[in-house]
């Protein structure tokens, strides 16, 4: 098995029970990061991070240092920090908003820095009660402490963090719907282009949108230097990242390991990890990264957690949420959940999108209720052709924002690899896994 | 006589104020004005939409699109229960299904007695203890059917109260003041900055030797 001995970037606190508390936070380092790049330029800021590769943690793994060169030169900038986390079974950001909510908030004040914006919001899923108390907890005690605010740490910098909460919608975590609710509407993407809210984004303005965890990582690279964190991973893939892993595993939870040096296989079934399928069960099909991607079969468990080599395999790492089914999984239930979500969470705007989502939901919902007809696979494969034409992977783009090309990945998976399970439940009206 | 309390009403000014533009604070309002009436009452909407400069219509046409506001009265607690995949896996619809038993009302309704709302949740990013629960948004674990049953109790019985409060994601949330420094203070400094950098990297290319000198 390989767990290498990679430093945890992200996780490193969370072992202690007051991990979130600024005394334990200055005690284990907090902060010097800020003050070192306060001692700094921008640009040179910038440039380590630019340095260290780092890939954005939200789910497009665009990379940090990129984006942040296209933010357009305007006297009013803003950070708008993704803390929306609402692809089901991830579960990542949320650990680093409770559990290290200094960490997020050094990691933004350097990015406010090294961009020279006027302002940063943290939107955070409103749904995250804890998180929201614990991260204007900390926020008030950053201010307090000078790290935040007029003149921090005497650099003559300043600049305020607002903590902002949504109020429950899959959509607001693209970062057009994001920034629309922010604004105080409805979460509608906005029509691309312009395709980077660097160029018009908060009330016009340009702005970078960058994920909680890609921010939680940007400390360590400060103090440690980009060339170090590029050294770790492999390839574009470098660092470490966080990984959710959930569905039939002993152990589920949030882990860091070290990029492309770990597989699939290494996660599931280390004992410091995974610690393998309860009783022992052989697994069927497991999603490597969120309901948006397709699915991959037990064979693909030894490509190495990358995000060009899972691309390269057919699927994508995006949100970093991992979830196992094993032998006892009904495919036709699996597949109907995934399109129930992405029916209900549709914002309507698209109609291939609205209507799809709504279509492939009903005919999923009887395959699995014993009502499903002959004609249904064809039907599915047909609806979903029709929101995404050709049913290629990565999906042709039909709509204003990813949600609806991406509804296609389970159910195309499912029928692709478990066909005659489809049929079964077809032919005799019942699940012929139990 | 304002609907928001005065209490209330001083928080939903400093909301507004840390942002550009007022609008922005729409969402945190109704999360205010759930946290004092339970749900988001006409007269509320009509408050914020006054506080933020949108019309009432406007207000209530934001709210109704997200899941967590409540343009209709809900339970003193919302039960939600995750049947997203990971928490499929775990045995969750098997759950919803006790609760619905139990409570004797349908995932989306609330019981007789205004205690509780079901809710047929997504996911919560609670999946590793699956199926996820929670009740007015705080975790209360991957759960039994008798743990469940448990809570029910607990919940009527009024024994959760420090750990589940009532209503409103921001009920313990305060910000130790508004916004420190002067917007325009800001924009003058980032485009001082700005003009610097700029000088900086035409410096940076001139002693290069760049260009088609
Ligand atoms: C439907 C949809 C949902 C998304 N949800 C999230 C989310 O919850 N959190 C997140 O960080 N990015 C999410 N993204 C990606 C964002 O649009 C954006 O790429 C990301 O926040 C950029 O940050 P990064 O470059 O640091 O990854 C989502 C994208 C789509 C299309
Ligand atoms: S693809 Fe779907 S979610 Fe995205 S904008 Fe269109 S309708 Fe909305
Ligand atoms: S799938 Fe249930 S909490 Fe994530």
């Amino acid at each position: 098995m390989a767990v290498t001995d990679a430093p945890r970037i992200v996780t490193s606190r969370i072992g202690y029970d007051d991990s979130f508390t600024l005394e334990r936070y200055l005690s284990t380092g907090g902060y010097e990061a800020l003050r070192k790049a306060l001692a700094m330029t921008p640009e040179a800021v910038a440039a380590e991070v630019d340095a260290a590769s780092l890939l954005g943690r939200g789910g497009a793994g665009f990379p940090a240092g990129r984006k942040w060169s296209m933010l357009r030169r305007d006297p009013v900038t803003y950070l708008v920090v993704n803390g929306d986390e609402s692809e089901p079974a991830t579960f990542k950001d949320h650990l680093l908003v409770e559990r290290d909510p200094h960490q997020l908030l050094e990691g933004v004040l350097i990015a406010t820095y090294a961009l020279q914006v006027t302002r940063a919001f943290i939107y955070l899923r409103g749904e995250f009660a804890l998180g929201l108390e614990r991260l204007q907890h900390a926020l008030n005690e950053a201010y307090d402490h000078g790290a935040v605010g007029s003149d921090i740490f005497g650099s003559g910098f300043s600049v305020d963090v607002v903590v902002h909460p949504g109020a429950g919608a899959y959509i607001c975590g693209e970062e057009t719907a994001l920034l629309e609710s922010l604004e105080g509407k409805r979460g509608f993407p906005r029509i691309k282009p312009p395709f980077f809210p660097a160029a018009i984004g908060l009330y016009g303005q340009p702005t970078v949108v960058n994920n909680v965890e890609t921010m939680s990582n940007l400390p360590w690279i400060v103090l440690h230097g980009g060339k170090a964190f590029a050294a770790l991973g492999e390839g574009r893939s470098t660092g470490t990242r966080l990984f959710a892993l959930s569905g039939h595993v002993r152990r589920p939870g949030t882990y860091e390991v070290e990029m492309v040096k770990t597989t699939f296989r290494d996660l599931v079934y280390a004992p410091v990890y995974g610690g393998g399928v309860p009783g022992d069960r052989e697994i069927k099909a497991f999603i490597p990264g969120g309901v948006s991607a397709p699915w991959f079969g037990p064979e693909r468990l030894d490509l190495p957690l990358g995000q060009d080599e899972v691309a390269n395999a057919g699927s994508m790492l995006g949100s970093g949420a991992i979830t196992v089914m094993d032998s006892t999984t009904c495919m036709v239930r699996a597949a109907w959940r995934i399109t129930r979500f992405f029916a209900r969470e549709s914002c309507g705007q698209c109609t291939p999108c609205r209507e799809g989502s709504g279509w492939l939901e009903r005919v999923l919902r009887r395959i699995e209720h014993g009502g499903g007809r002959d004609e249904d696979l064809d039907l599915l494969l047909d609806a979903s052709d029709n929101i995404a034409p050709g049913l290629t992977w990565p999906p042709q783009q039909t709509t204003i924002c990813v949600l609806g090309p991406s509804i296609p990945s389970s159910i195309h998976s499912a029928i692709d690899m478990f066909r005659d399970e489809f049929l079964l439940h077809v032919k005799e009206g019942r699940c012929p896994v139990g | 006589m304002t609907h928001f309390s005065p209490d209330m009403a001083a928080r939903a000014r400093e909301l507004v104020s840390l942002y550009p533009e007022p609008r922005s604070a729409l969402i945190p309002l109704c999360h205010l004005a759930q946290e004092q009436d339970g749900w988001l009452r006409p007269e509320a909407m009509e408050e914020i939409a006054g506080l933020v400069g949108v019309t009432a219509a406007e207000v209530r046409g934001t709210a109704t699109f997200y899941d967590m506001l409540h343009t209709e009265p809900v339970g003193r607690y919302l039960v939600s229960i995750c049947t997203n995949i990971a928490c499929l896996l775990g045995g969750a619809e098997e759950l919803l299904a006790h609760a619905e038993r139990t409570l004797g009302v349908r995932a989306g309704r609330t019981t007789p007695d205004g205690v509780i709302t079901l809710e047929d949740a997504e996911c919560l990013a609670g999946c590793d203890r699956a199926p996820c629960v929670t009740v007015n948004h705080r975790y209360v674990g991957g759960l039994s059917a008798d743990a469940f049953d448990q809570l029910v109790a607990d919940l009527r019985a009024g024994r959760r109260g420090d750990e589940i409060p009532a209503h409103g994601t921001l009920v313990r949330v305060r910000r130790n003041g508004g916004l420190r420094v002067e917007g325009a203070q800001v924009a003058a400094e980032r485009a001082a900055m700005s003009a610097a950098q700029a000088d900086r990297a035409r410096a940076a290319h001139d002693a290069s030797g760049a260009g088609d000198g």
